[in-house]
């Protein structure tokens, strides 16, 4: 069980290496960093200068050891667009997504579950047809358009919910909340729905999936051999065998959805990372795409890190092969 | 005579696909007596894992029983609303499948499993069905049952988990076992032991059981009477030595002729020519006739029903006075 | 006895007639293709779209990327059957006086366009990656594979977002539309090729295993060629599955991007591009300029995913 975490945890800094260098080399080589700093009217002397003081004549070696030195201690240099330290542009945006991708994974988790297990027990029923439907739109549906949608429907037609931004938020320490405050919980509500469908569209159809190929099995046929009611051979054997790989791929997802906020995030022009990010690109703001990029990675990896583990606590069978094949 | 635990009279199973309906089971009839093995034998594909199936109400759709009645100690059960039916499964009829290492569910504890069957059908505690549940655990033959009853399935043998499948079937004192195949699936060397353990259960608590499998030699070592299957027909039915020794049915005779003997060692293992038609292929008249050495025209148009000679029954032309004198 | 023989005869005059076009009418894909009303609706309408795009130039009032046609008096025009509606502008004009319909056709083009040259060039890679892990083995597959484990964890949106930033950081900010196509292309190229390789790669060893390429080596022919002649048509199910469902994905991406403002410019919208600058004019009321190019987008992408999702299960019985 140590081994096997250990050995997941060095694959985790192997990837965070390989993320580093991608950053660095995007740092580095994409473009002239000084070109990015100074106008178009320094002088040569001045740039050799600013060359010099950002250590960009040393070999490329120390240079990627400096930038990992610095990463580590969430250093990411100077955005060009703002002359702000990107770490505190990041660090001032990560709570309104961490909220938003939160609260969208709470409502994909329990709707996809829901849905799911319902059309899996009653496929042939009307209510399955239309989630069946409803999940092929959800995929379907790019998800700008659904948040278009949403926004023409509830804001600017029925005018109930706010089209833009977190709506008012309180600070405790350095995090900001927006679900202390009614217009914040207001303006949470359209983003997390939109972000969340994809996943909710995954969970379910995967919930189904599962359930399905979980109720054809030899145990369950077993179960209802052994007169077992049929709620217990639902939720207490199905639904548990069920659970396993959708808690995996839901946490996985969890990634997934921090990236995928870069979308609801300009839709609704929602202050978070993402939007950021995408400012970034537009702009060619190099050193706050590759910390955003080293950032993501860091979220991806733990979860990942702590997703592999806890599957091992769910599945018995895991636990012990793990810990005796190491 | 006293009434049989279990009496299946003219049962059809019936599956509906895209190519039309086929017919699983046609016309089956027997019936197991208190504390009786009924061997039920055939070809895979014969109908009888079906058969088996279909006395517990496990028929899925596009599955069904399309004809015929089941009778378990008198009530009939082939009918019953799901509801009854379920509190019959495991209650009364316990079940044994072929495959021990996916017949547990892998994420829960055996014990957890037996004591919730246990709890399902019988009125008792949580401790009370926990120390039955040890005491059937010690039963069925599992070393330190106190131990094991916390242990996974994956940490259980094939041989062990087959042991934990059969508590599980007897867990609330059925009358009837059904067991399909229930060796198998395991080495030759604990095969012989899980039989010995379902014959002696039956013997101690006088369940009958069905005992259903493709090895004769299984059969004739456990069995009171034997049923031979043949596309989803009893070809013939009776006591086993009757059965063994002077087979009726030419498919019988066949498959009598193919079990390997230490006393006939010079004699040549007999082959049945052919295989068993698919289910959407049957042939007209008796389903056997394209594979029989002795079929004649009848045979080809006119379906066999079952036939009384002395303790036995036979499905077959041969043994009908007014054909037999004509082939004659 | 006449009676018996005659199908019989019949019987074996089909079975002789081994024809591949035939085989495909009586397969099992082409029945449930035929079974599934959704699914034949889906392939109309996903052939009708590309007709359109091919016939855009023709089908069109006029040409939305020439700006000398595009005259400002006519600007936000609303569909022809509201109440001032102008014709020729069946679905209207945006702000630049631009027909809606026009913009679409043209749009769906570069849409896609963008998206089979991406689904090509990242099927092409990913086959090409798959084969050469799974023949090489060791270290190149550890490498491969490895990447493709890593990469998968990262949502397309984002690499090609990557992609699209060091273009634009290294060929400068001011790209023409074509090398703007172009990026787009390779950066979903890029993004989707891990899901080919890991089929491709699996197929291929199996294969390497069995006796004919053993037999193959011995007699001297080139173990590589006879593989990919057995790797390839085992194969064809999955990749035709996968590339099905990532024409959508690329469609969707390429509009994503252009909807963030990293994809098409506004002087070559694709269908995106039309998307995002019709969002600006929905709280005006002009609701024609986002509704009609989101509408055509969320039917291209639709019918294409149910065709995907009928070919994934016609092709996995195990799912029937």
């Amino acid at each position: 069980m140590l081994a096997f975490t250990l050995r997941r945890a060095i694959q985790a800094i192997g990837v965070m290496i390989a993320v580093g260098i991608i950053s660095f080399s995007m740092f580095r080589f994409a473009g002239d960093p000084v070109n990015q700093m100074v106008g178009m009217d320094t002088s040569g002397t001045e740039r050799a200068a600013i060359r010099k003081s950002l250590g960009l004549d040393d070999p490329v070696i120390v240079q990627f050891g400096r930038y990992v030195g610095n990463a580590a201690q969430f250093k990411f240099g100077v955005s060009y667009q703002f002359r702000l330290p990107v770490t505190n542009l990041l660090m001032e945006r990560m709570p309104a997504t961490l909220e938003l991708a939160i609260c969208a994974t709470i409502f994909a988790m329990v709707s996809g579950i829901l849905m799911g297990v319902y059309s899996a027990l009653r496929r042939d029923s009307w209510l399955a047809h239309v989630f069946q439907a409803v999940s092929l739109i959800g995929i379907s549906l790019p998800t700008f358009l659904i948040g278009i949608l949403m926004i023409y429907l509830f804001s600017v037609t029925l005018g109930w919910l706010p089209s833009f931004g977190r709506g008012d938020v309180v600070h405790i320490g350095w995090w900001t909340t927006g679900l202390l405050t009614l217009s914040g919980l207001k303006a949470l509500i359209m983003p997390s729905i939109t972000l969340g469908l994809f996943q909710m569209t995954l969970i379910m159809r995967l919930v189904r999936a599962e359930m399905l190929e979980v109720m054809r099995t030899d145990y369950i046929r077993f179960a209802r051999a052994r007169g077992l009611t049929t709620r217990a051979i639902h939720f207490g054997h199905a639904l548990r065998n069920t659970l396993v790989p959708v808690i995996t791929v839901a946490g996985l997802q969890f990634g997934s959805v921090i990236a995928f906020a870069i979308i609801t995030e300009t839709v609704f022009q929602w202050p978070g990372m993402g939007l950021l990010f995408v400012q970034a690109v537009q702009n060619v703001d190099i050193p706050i795409m590759a910390a955003y990029l080293m950032m993501v990675s860091l979220i991806f990896v733990t979860i990942n890190l702590v997703v592999d583990i806890l599957y091992t606590i769910v599945d018995p069978r895991l636990r012990s092969t793990v810990s005796r094949a190491h | 005579m006293t009434e049989p635990v279990l009496s299946v009279r003219n049962l059809q199973v019936e599956f509906v696909s895209r190519r039309g309906t086929l017919r699983a089971i046609d016309d089956v009839s027997f019936d197991i007596a208190k504390g009786e093995v009924l061997g039920v034998v055939g070809e895979s594909g014969a109908g009888k894992s079906v058969t088996g199936l279909a006395v517990i109400g496990l028929i899925d759709p596009p599955g069904r029983i399309s004809g015929g009645e089941i009778r378990l100690s008198g009530l009939r059960i082939d009918n019953l609303p799901p509801e009854e039916l379920r509190r019959v499964r495991g209650k009364r009829i316990g079940m044994i499948f072929q495959d021990p290492l996916t017949s547990l569910n892998p994420l829960y504890r055996v014990g957890d499993q037996i004591v919730e069957t246990i709890r399902t059908h019988l009125n008792l505690s949580d401790t009370a069905a926990r120390r039955r549940a040890i005491d059937l655990l010690a039963e069925v033959g599992i070393p330190a049952p106190d131990k094991r009853i916390d242990g996974y399935p994956h940490e259980f043998s094939g041989g062990m988990r087959q042991r934990v499948v059969i508590a599980l079937a007897i867990c609330a004192e059925p009358e009837l076992i059904i067991a399909d195949e229930p060796t198998t699936a395991l080495d030759v060397s604990v095969q012989a032991q899980i039989i010995s353990l379902i014959k002696r259960l039956g013997r101690d608590h006088g369940t009958a059981v069905m005992l259903v499998t493709h090895d004769m030699g299984v059969i004739a070592e456990t069995s009171d009477r034997v049923a031979v299957m043949y596309a989803g027909r009893v070809a013939e039915i009776g006591p086993v030595q009757d059965v063994v020794k002077n087979p009726l049915h030419p498919y019988a005779r066949g498959l009598m002729g193919a079990i390997p003997t230490l006393a006939g060692e010079d004699k040549r293992l007999v082959q049945i020519p052919g295989s068993m038609p698919r289910l959407s292929a049957i042939p007209r008249g008796c389903s056997f006739n394209p594979r029989c050495e002795s079929a004649f025209d009848r045979c080809r148009v006119d379906r066999p029903e079952p036939q009384t000679r002395g303790a036995q029954s036979v499905a077959c032309h041969l043994y009908d006075s007014a054909s037999a004198e004509s082939a004659a | 006895m006449g009676e018996a023989v005659v199908p019989h005869e019949v019987e074996t005059r089909t079975a002789a007639v081994p024809g591949r076009f035939r085989r495909a009418l009586d397969s099992d894909l082409f029945y449930s293709f035929r079974r599934s009303k959704i699914t034949m609706i889906a392939a109309a309408v996903t052939l009708l779209f590309f007709l359109l795009a091919i016939f855009a130039s023709v089908l069109s009032v006029q040409n939305p990327f020439d700006p000398a046609q595009l005259q400002l008096m006519n600007s936000r025009i609303s569909p022809l059957w509201t109440a001032e509606g102008q014709s020729p502008f069946l679905l209207g004009t945006d702000e630049q006086g631009r027909d809606v319909l026009s913009a679409i056709l043209y749009g769906l083009r570069i849409s896609l366009l963008v998206g089979v040259l991406g689904v090509v060039l990242s099927g092409a890679l990913g086959i090409l990656l798959g084969l050469t892990a799974g023949y090489f083995g060791g270290a190149v597959d550890g490498l491969i594979m490895r990447i493709a484990d890593v990469q998968l964890s990262f949502p397309a949106i984002l690499i090609a977002l990557l992609i699209n930033g060091i273009a634009k950081s290294v060929f400068g900010n001011r790209l023409d539309e074509m090398s703007m196509l172009a990026v787009l292309v390779f950066a979903i190229g890029l993004s989707f090729w891990v899901q080919y390789a890991r089929t491709v790669r699996g197929s291929v060893l199996i294969e390497k295993n069995k006796d004919y390429v053993a037999a193959a080596q011995l007699i001297g022919l080139p173990a590589p060629v006879i593989m990919l002649r057995h790797v390839l048509p085992n194969t064809t199910g999955p990749i035709l599955v996968i590339a099905t469902i990532n024409l959508a994905l690329a469609i969707i991406t390429e509009a994503t991007l252009s909807f963030l403002g990293s994809g098409m410019p506004e002087t070559m919208p694709s269908l995106g591009t039309l998307i995002r600058i019709g969002n600006g004019y929905l709280f005006a009321g002009e609701w024609w300029i986002v509704a009609f190019p989101g509408l055509a987008l969320a039917a291209l992408i639709l019918s294409i995913n149910l065709l995907g999702d009928w070919l994934r299960d016609a092709l996995n019985p195990k799912l029937r």
